[in-house]
């Protein structure tokens, strides 16, 4: 314990220390909100990815793996191909140089001045300044866990601690103090999961032979016996084995987790925000090249990792020479978020263990500061300077303030929401995200005919099709959240129908399956039959395109 | 395939890894290509940035 709290203490220094260089250098307020648009491409990159990359991406997804196996390497696959390749060569280069002709400062300013309307960047700035804290108290909630168990420390303390740093940095640094501490952390994590996939494939004598235990282990009905017939596993086959198409199981794993999360990743405001960083397209050309291995060494470890840890708990020796002999999910007392942490302490030396719990600091804070950075930037710059036309006389103080604000709104969530809640949190986030925000981003970046009443029809249609999915008929968001319970009495207005059915199934389909294309279809429609946009102004969105 | 059960999950594994080289190699095949702006319109862009 001593140990732990010697290690945690010289990396809170460091990221201190990091966030005090980002202070020193913010002078105006481009640099709060853009890091003065120089930032390293190493950098950037390795921010990008460890702010998409939270606490819950390992530890939670990891657990999911291990139940579940390896269709969740789908999301490996669209983290990288889309949240990385397509994210940089395709939005990110269009972002930037559109960001760069409009010169905005902040994802809604972006969509507010390429549609040349206060309405959209005000909506926007408030959907992020009001929901964002949600997300960023599902990762608060997952770290202070983590802090309660491994340092002995109260939840509520850790809670407060844990933000109090995090805020320290982001409300007196702003985005060069988040991207410094970002690029420490993410080197952290990647050599954390290097060591993790390292081990795990030589006790189980490398790639193939690890593998094939994996399936052969689904095979053995002494080790499937635990978990034959748990809710969770309808349609399961084995880890390697695959799902059922359209069972619960497989509309969990391939809509909300694959689908939603992969795509979803496009419209993510603190993200899409980094592309604005850089100076020109050659920093996000490199940054590609770093960005890509780093997510594989995120998503890609924890999810192969967890899935093999079924084989480790069933057939390895732990530490003390003893042999589990069960799989993963009893390794991790029937919770999959413990799958994960009972791996580290059983199979694993004292020191990894530190330094895997300072890796998740890391991943924690670092999703963190970009989340408390973006919504306080919304409501400083987007809802307050902009949407309400309120005039500023230092923009540095009032977003400091605004982050501020973001900051306590978050910590009174943390307080407030069930530890259950984290996933559900995530995926409310980047569900709003997608329905509310892609399709005018995607068109406004990349069709010139998109118009205003185009992109606020869509904006708006989006929002209230995905709000209206969540709250009442998916049931993994709107049993938690509990809004349809008081008005309807049940779960989900689909609860109704016989356990099994299409009816009954649907209300594990992701809202987004409905609700993006749905945003997509308005704004193509009202585009076909509203007012375009004169050519002056096209030629000023897309003058740096070449 | 590699141990894996399913053909669809043994793609999902290797195009994982496809992807993230993919990446590296663009990244090095793209390491200073700057984009397609012309000088003219990069100085006016650096212009911009400047004044921020």
């Amino acid at each position: 314990m001593t140990e732990k709290l010697l290690w945690a203490a010289i990396y809170f220094a460091i990221v201190i220390y990091l966030g005090y260089r980002g202070w020193k250098e913010t002078k105006v307020a481009s640099d709060y909100m853009l890091a003065g648009r120089q930032v390293h491409p190493f950098i950037m990159s390795m921010s990008y990815g460890s702010t998409f990359i939270s606490t819950s991406a390992i530890i939670g997804f990891g657990g999911a793996a291990a139940m579940w196996g390896f269709p969740l390497l789908w999301l490996t696959f669209f983290n990288i191909f889309v949240g990385i390749f397509l994210a940089f060569v395709f939005c990110g280069k269009r972002t930037r140089r559109m960001g760069s002709a409009l010169d905005a400062h902040t994802f809604p300013e972006l969509l507010g001045r390429r549609f040349q309307s206060r309405f959209i960047q005000g909506f926007s700035g408030a959907v992020i300044f009001l929901f964002m804290p949600v997300y960023a108290a599902a990762v608060l909630i997952g770290v202070a866990r983590l802090l309660e168990v491994n340092l002995g420390i109260s939840y509520n303390v850790a809670v407060f601690i844990f933000t109090a740093i995090t805020a320290l940095y982001v409300i007196t640094g702003g985005m060069k103090a988040v991207m410094y501490t970002d690029a420490f952390q993410a080197c952290l994590m990647f050599g954390i999961m290097a060591v993790f996939i390292f081990w795990t494939y030589s006790v189980l004598g490398g790639f193939t032979a690890a593998h094939q235990a994996l399936t052969d282990l689904a095979l053995n009905p002494d080790a499937t016996a635990a978990i034959k017939g748990h809710p969770m596993l309808k349609g399961w086959n084995g880890w390697t084995q695959g799902l059922d198409f359209g069972t619960p199981t497989w509309l969990i794993v391939y809509t909300t987790i694959v689908y939603g999360v992969g795509i979803g990743v496009l419209a993510q405001p603190q993200l899409a925000v980094r592309f604005m960083t850089v100076k020109s397209d050659r920093e996000l050309n490199r940054g590609v090249m770093y960005g890509g291995p780093f997510l594989l060494f995120m998503t890609g470890v924890a999810f192969v990792v967890g899935a093999l840890s079924n084989v480790v708990f069933f057939k390895i020796p732990d530490q003390t020479g003893k042999v589990l002999g069960q799989v993963a999910f009893i390794g991790g007392d029937k919770n999959i978020d413990k799958i994960i942490p009972a791996y580290i302490t059983n199979y694993f030396p004292e020191w990894f263990s530190t330094f895997f719990l300072l890796a998740m600091f890391a991943a924690a804070m670092s999703t963190l500061s970009g989340q408390f950075h973006a919504a306080g930037t919304s409501l400083g710059r987007d809802v307050y300077e902009k949407g309400l036309g309120a005039r500023v006389a230092n923009v540095l103080t009032v977003n400091r303030l605004a982050a501020l604000v973001a900051v306590l709104l978050a910590m009174g969530c943390a307080f407030i929401l069930p530890e259950s809640i984290i996933a559900k949190a995530t995926a409310f986030f980047f569900g709003l995200c997608s329905a509310t925000f892609l399709p005018m981003f995607i068109l406004g970046l990349t069709w010139k005919a998109m118009t205003k009443a185009a992109a606020i029809a869509s904006m708006l249609g989006g929002f209230a099709v995905s709000f209206f999915l969540l709250m009442f008929l998916h049931t993994p968001v709107s049993k938690p959240l509990g809004i349809c319970k008081a008005m309807f009495g049940v779960d989900s207005l689909l609860a109704g129908y016989a356990p099994g059915s299409p009816g009954f199934n649907l209300q594990f389909l992701d809202p987004n399956i409905v609700a993006m294309p749905v945003a997509f279809l308005i704004a193509f429609l009202v585009a076909m039959s509203s007012t375009k946009f004169e050519e002056k102004h096209i030629k000023h969105c897309w003058r740096f395109m070449g | 395939m590699l141990g894996i059960a399913s053909t669809e999950l043994a793609l999902a594994y290797l195009l994982s890894i496809g992807a993230a080289v993919l990446c590296l190699v663009y990244g090095i095949v793209k390491y200073n290509d700057s984009g397609p702006l012309t000088e003219e319109l990069r100085a006016e862009e650096k212009e911009i940035n400047a004044k921020l």
